[in-house]
């Protein structure tokens, strides 16, 4: 079903995948509506008028007005619509830019609309080449010029065929009016504009990598096809679901909860490093700083899995569970982790670690699971695989959350985190300050050079005696805050 | 964080052929049994029974999706909006552009930051990949590939590797080297194999896995070292334009958006669909999880961006405007999950209130499509790429 085979064509190949024509499309109908549309009045050429001239202002006016924004974003709307080619300018038509003033445009002929149906061909690109080349020799651009000769040579064979065409669509111009003959040249010419871009130009035609597979050509429906359907939607009708209230209750209690904490919302303390270019957030707030900051130590009371995934909240859980004497748990989940996430190839061998260490009848950290998670931790164990601890693994976390979490946060090495914990005051920064912190922006030490470190620190720790690791993670950072101002020398 | 315990059995042996196998826990006619994703597969290509036709197999698979709706509307007792009536309404915002990238000499199409905040890595259409300081504006390390359309790109957790692919069908993990001399693109391991261009890549908790997406139609879990592939997921039957793994601790999913206009979410363990939305008109081409994990929102060439909870089993909320023609090519959430930051194909990022359903905000400054957005991982700042050759960093 999935591995397609790569010749089927759908007729993606000349089909732009712009689900926004169809939308822009309903647009340009309201504009164009003579009685709530976009004014029109005619323009006045040397000697003949071209009817249905809009300008720019009412053109941004109707949009700002149709879609409720502000100007800036009606020339955004309008100057897109003008780039895909739906309207295109009378002055200056190479620009496709919805100017905000007494510029004329027109509404490009349906014809001439960006389309789904067929490519857009080279071989009509150079018959309209040459058309112009017939009538006037020398009128070329450059890169226009350069595209003919490139279809020149590349068309050769049915040069004659392009040639003879041009001619008959020049000759067939000359018998109409000159009104309807200035208007069919503006319009083709737009066309051209918009689907031959000048180098250098942003083409909003240019929507980038085929889409390999299209999805709404038929599809031969088998029986495996619906069977598979039928399969999947039963087991998402068992599959058991909450009551929205319930649901989206808990999602906006989330933002209610982090509001403080996001710096979009609210106030970064002192200041926000991108704002003021003053470091000071990040230095505070390092993974391993010996004093959080009050902030931080906050969102470890948010949940469980927020403690755990800050590396300075984990060890101050730990250090708790050592005075409490169940610091086996984290040990395990932290080794459970470990085996989920690490290399294929250390998977069985650690499995069998974890198992001698944490499990076994005897074992040196044996952790208290009930009898059926151990009986299907036990039998996974004979074929070992990644998630063959996962059912412990819950079991612990579960039993941390609900019983030391809540015990964590009531114990006296929470609270004496919490006194210490620093609230920095805001920074007030002059404008001369600005500029002196922007010109002084350092770089930071690489993760690679932290890492190296860390490493360092780790084989040091496993060679001596057992250190308290809050001490050596403080260590750790108070060397990093120190970033030198160039950046270290290549080692080795 | 989601409290659900799965309980289910994922590994085992399968109730068919009783082969030890990742499992997917599946119903027949109410049943629950834990096939093999073989016997599965087995099971759905059976051909027509007695009695059955394609006209009556149709039927009977459009009377359990009316059923799935049905049950679906049972527990659907509050909207979004009405929730959130009762919620002050934000502040203006002042969010301005604080830096410009210039570097990429062609379209930028893909971005991620570094768990240090302000590291970030970027890709290109000409496959270079350049690894920046954004707050200096230093670029730190650059390298080409032999590919264009590089379109994922990714910062391994430790930052000390970054992965990159695209028209090459390959996922390639770099080390990062301290060493300016040393030539990156050498040191390249290709980890991820797919039969098509690679449409996203992202770590999962550690720089030792990696997920991938594929305009093949798959996605893919890769163990980085070996290149070994340990799941395929299989169930888009469109190219799979995005994806994105789950936060939660106990997180063992991620969830994918393609061309099929679906957005599924996957158990990484047993490469089983668990659940599937499809409600945008058009294609899906940007995932991402609200920062709790219950919920996620995409970003779609139908000019909308959606809100689904995933515990409700519904989509929740819908941001559009009459002024948004163009496509959606990126989301991401801020740090509260109040904020939908999505850029746009006109060049514009709209910011959104999640809640509301409002827009709280429209930034403009790209020259060109914008091709993804990223909040860096302490909520500080906004990055933004383009295929106007730059990056933006707002606050």
């Amino acid at each position: 079903m999935t591995i397609r085979n790569t010749l089927r064509d759908h007729g993606q190949r000349y089909r732009p995948r712009m689900a926004c024509l169809k939308k822009a499309e309903k647009v340009l109908l309201e504009m164009q509506d003579p009685k709530t549309g976009v004014k029109s009045q005619p323009q006045r050429l040397v000697i003949t008028t071209i009817p249905h001239a809009i300008t720019g202002e009412d053109i941004l006016s109707w949009l700002a007005d149709r879609f409720q924004v502000d100007t800036q974003e009606a020339r955004n709307v309008g100057s897109m619509l003008v780039a895909l080619g739906y309207i295109y300018p009378l002055q200056d038509h190479k620009r496709l830019v919805i100017k905000p003033d007494a510029s004329l445009y027109r509404f490009q002929t349906p014809y001439f609309w960006p389309t789904q149906q067929w490519p857009v061909e080279d071989t009509d690109y150079a018959i309209y080449l040459a058309k112009r080349n017939i009538r006037k020799k020398g009128i070329l651009e450059l890169h226009e010029q350069e595209q003919y000769n490139r279809l020149h040579k590349w068309m050769n064979h049915k040069w004659d065929f392009i040639v003879m065409q041009a001619k008959e669509q020049y000759r067939a111009a000359k018998e109409r009016k000159k009104p309807d003959r200035v208007v069919f040249d503006c319009q083709e010419r737009a066309y051209w504009v918009v689907h031959r871009p000048p180098p250098g130009t942003v083409s909003a035609m240019d929507y980038g990598l085929e889409r390999r597979i299209e999805p709404n050509a038929d599809e031969t429906k088998t029986p495996d096809f619906y069977e598979r359907i039928m399969i999947f939607t039963q087991q998402s009708i068992m599959r058991p679901r909450v009551k929205s209230s319930v649901s989206i209750g808990a999602l906006v209690k989330y933002c209610a909860t982090y509001n403080n904490h996001d710096p979009f919302l609210s106030k970064c303390l002192p200041s926000n490093p991108w704002l003021t270019d003053d470091i000071t957030y990040w230095n505070l707030n390092m993974t391993n700083v010996a004093i959080p900051t009050k902030m931080r130590v906050e969102r470890w009371t948010f949940s469980f899995g927020e403690l755990l995934s800050d590396p300075r909240g984990r060890d101050d859980f730990r250090l708790f569970l050592k005075k409490e004497f169940s610091g086996e748990n984290l040990a395990f989940w932290e080794v459970c982790e470990d085996l989920r996430w690490g290399a294929a190839v250390t998977m069985r061998e650690k499995a069998e670690q974890i198992y001698k260490t944490f499990l076994a009848r005897g074992a040196p950290r044996w952790i208290n699971i009930d009898g059926k998670t151990m009986e299907i931790t036990v039998n996974g164990l004979k074929h070992p695989h990644r998630y063959v601890l996962d059912a412990a693994q819950t079991h612990i976390y579960m039993l941390m959350k609900k019983d030391s979490y809540g015990r964590y946060l009531k114990s006296p090495v929470f609270k004496d985190t919490v006194k210490k914990a620093i609230c920095p005051e805001e920074q007030k920064f002059t404008d001369a300050q600005l500029e002196q912190n922007a010109k002084n922006r350092r770089p930071s030490l690489s993760p690679i050079v932290l890492r190296q470190q860390e490493q360092e620190q780790r084989a040091k720790m496993a060679a001596n005696a057992p250190v308290d690791i809050t001490q050596v993670m403080s260590k750790l950072s108070k060397q990093g805050k120190e970033a030198p101002p160039c950046p270290p020398p290549a080692k080795k | 964080m989601c409290d659900q315990t799965f309980v289910a059995i994922t590994f085992g042996p399968c109730d068919s052929c009783g082969n030890p196998s990742p499992l997917m826990n599946i119903y027949i006619k109410s049943e629950a049994i834990n096939y093999c994703s073989f016997c599965v597969e087995m099971m759905a290509c059976r051909g027509l029974q007695k009695g059955e036709s394609l006209a009556t197999l149709k039927t009977e698979s459009d009377t359990l999706k009316k059923k799935l709706e049905e049950e679906r509307g049972k527990l659907n007792d509050v909207e979004l909006h009405q929730v959130a009536e009762k919620i002050e309404v934000l502040n203006p915002l002042s969010v301005k552009t604080r830096r410009v990238m210039k570097g990429h000499t062609n379209k930028v199409l893909c971005m991620d930051w570094c768990s240090d905040k302000r590291r970030l890595v970027s890709s290109s259409q000409d496959g270079k990949v350049i690894v920046w300081d954004a707050f200096t504006l230093n670029k730190e390390h650059g390298l080409a590939l032999p590919c264009t359309w590089v379109m994922a790109c990714a910062y391994a957790p430790s930052g000390c590797a970054v992965a990159c692919g695209g028209l090459d069908n390959k996922c390639s993990v770099i080390p990062l080297s301290l060493d300016k001399n040393e030539n990156l693109a050498a040191k390249k391991k290709s980890v991820a194999m797919h039969t098509n261009y690679v449409s996203g890549c992202t770590f999962t908790n550690s720089d030792m896995q990696m997920l991938t997406s594929s305009g093949d139609g798959t996605c893919a879990l890769w163990d980085v070292e070996s290149g070994q592939l340990l799941q395929s997921f299989h169930g888009h039957t469109a190219d799979v334009l995005s994806l994105d793994f789950a936060p939660s601790e106990t997180g063992n999913t991620f969830v994918s958006g393609g061309c099929d206009k679906k957005a599924n979410v996957w158990d990484m363990r047993s490469g089983q669909n668990i659940q599937s939305f499809e409600s945008h008109e058009s294609d899906i081409n940007c995932v991402k999880y609200y920062p709790s994990g219950d919920a996620f929102a995409s970003a779609s060439d139908d000019a909308t961006c959606r809100f689904y909870d995933l515990r409700a089993d519904r989509e929740v909320s819908v941001y559009k405007k009459d002024s948004l023609i163009f496509g959606a090519s990126s989301v991401d959430f801020s740090m509260s999950g109040r904020l939908l930051f999505a850029g746009y194909n006109d060049y514009t990022i709209n910011v959104w209130d999640v809640l509301k359903g409002t827009r709280a905000s429209i930034l403009f400054g790209h020259e060109n499509r914008v091709s993804k957005v990223r909040v860096s991982p302490d909520g500080t700042a906004l990055c933004s790429a383009s295929w106007d050759n730059t990056l933006r960093i707002w606050a």
